[in-house]
């Protein structure tokens, strides 16, 4: 077992894992937060995506053991107490999920754009949210709601 | 996966170490490749080495007199990030940002796409053609490898038990030279090409001086075609002359037919990619000083 000492979602948080187990086992499995899904578990998918220390990677293709010292924000992290992300509340107002299994991961990646970059093209949009596959909506939704959540993140810092 | 027991040396001379005592471990970088195969149970290992804390494997350097120093383990986003690798290697900076998607650059190498030695591997043909050296350290000391002779066959390469990737060394660019790879994949991103072409020109007053050609996915091996890129030597820059190269690495080739393509339609690939790859490094060498 070793003993993982990680920041989560601004929070210390500890957890004890066996080398062989990935970071998505952790948070999900350990932690109790279910919020990241596990897809294809090869890293096509993303709906497993977290943010690692600045950078979006796909919680499946980490092993727990590799987070000692990190910080790390899940889908569970996003929101701020009740007050829903702007990218939540756009996938809300543009339904931009049908099912949702993907949805978790597509917000996460999508935030992480947005907050390294103000306004993203459509194509800079699409080619980020590359590894994130959904199988329901054609991605055009998904897209305009990322594309909204940005004009509104803009208008609120003018 | 299996149980597994995990190690992370913070020195080159621990994890040389940790290679040497236990010649079945498997070394992680990203993990993009490997945790993959241990899931599916194409490879088994009792014991991983996180290598991301070893300085010399982390390092990302350019000196103008030396060249670039690009340590086995730096992913593709600190690759394309750097604003020298931009500047001095923007065709690097490309393939960087063609594997896999976002979430994969972040943890993704180019010493791993190496070491893992498929065929497909997008870096290995730029790589080639930059002409890339691998630096390897054992216990008996370090060799180098240029990265054409690297690859042995589909996942196998010269690293012998105990040996690991220390870092890719790449020349300082000529005056007046360009490179770039371009693949072709059946989606728009995260995909393996069918075939790729990395190339790199050194211009001369009109004439190519020098030229270097390596292809993907059209060989047991990414495929260095010497005679390719020495086809070049001494011809006027003009369409002919990047015809006849193409139509050697055409010639060169000896692809499979499998569910992404067929024989033929690689052949017709490697062609087509090798002179607009050829096209676009040409430009880029009239673009630089």
């Amino acid at each position: 077992m070793n003993h993982v000492r990680t920041t989560i979602n601004g929070e210390a948080a500890e957890f004890l894992c066996e080398p062989h187990q990935s970071l998505l086992e952790c948070l999900r499995d350990i932690l109790g937060l279910t919020g990241s899904k596990e897809g294809c578990n090869d890293g096509n998918c993303g709906a497993c995506t977290v943010i690692l220390d600045g950078r979006i990677v796909n919680s499946c293709l980490v092993l727990g053991v590799e987070a000692q010292g990190s910080e790390i924000t899940t889908i569970e992290g996003i929101a701020r107490g009740s007050e829903l992300h702007p990218v939540q509340r756009a996938f809300l107002e543009q339904a931009a999920l049908q099912c949702g299994f993907c949805t978790p991961g597509f917000i996460v990646a999508a935030k992480a754009l947005l907050d390294q970059e103000s306004s993203p093209s459509e194509d800079r949009i699409r080619l980020w949210l590359a590894n994130n596959l959904c199988r329901c909506t054609g991605y055009d939704k998904i897209v305009r709601a990322v594309q909204q959540a940005a004009a509104r993140m803009e208008e609120r810092k003018a | 996966m299996k149980r597994f027991d995990y190690a992370s040396p913070r020195s080159l001379e621990e994890a040389v170490q940790l290679k040497s005592s236990h010649p079945q471990a498997q070394l992680l970088a990203g993990g993009t490749d490997l945790l993959v195969q241990l899931r599916a149970r194409r490879k088994a290992t009792d014991l991983v080495v996180d290598i991301k804390h070893v300085p010399e494997l982390n390092a990302l350097n350019y000196d103008p007199a030396r060249g670039l120093t690009l340590g086995a383990a730096v992913p593709c986003y600190r690759i394309y990030g750097d604003p020298a690798v931009r500047r001095v290697y923007p065709a690097l900076a490309e393939v960087a940002n063609l594997i896999g998607g976002t979430q994969i650059q972040g943890r993704a190498s180019a010493g791993g796409n190496l070491c893992n030695a498929a065929p497909s591997a997008d870096f290995i043909p730029l790589l080639i053609a930059l002409r890339a050296t691998c630096r390897i350290a054992g216990a008996g000391g370090s060799r180098t490898v240029a990265v054409e002779d690297f690859c042995t066959g589909p996942g196998r390469n010269v690293l012998q038990p105990g040996e690991l990737l220390v870092s890719l060394d790449l020349p300082r660019p000529e005056p007046h030279s360009g490179a770039r790879y371009l693949r072709l994949i059946p989606r728009n991103e995260m995909d393996i090409a069918i075939a790729g072409a990395g190339v790199a020109v050194v211009l001369d007053d009109g004439v190519f001086r020098s030229a270097r050609i390596a292809l993907a996915a059209v060989a047991p091996t990414p495929l260095y075609v010497r005679e390719a890129g020495e086809a070049l030597a001494g011809k006027p820059v003009n369409p002919e002359s990047i015809q006849a190269a193409a139509d050697f690495a055409r010639a060169a080739a000896k692809p499979i037919t499998d569910m992404r393509g067929t024989a033929t339609y690689r052949r017709h690939l490697c062609a087509v990619l090798t002179r607009r790859a050829l096209e676009a490094a040409v430009q880029r060498a009239r673009e630089t000083r």
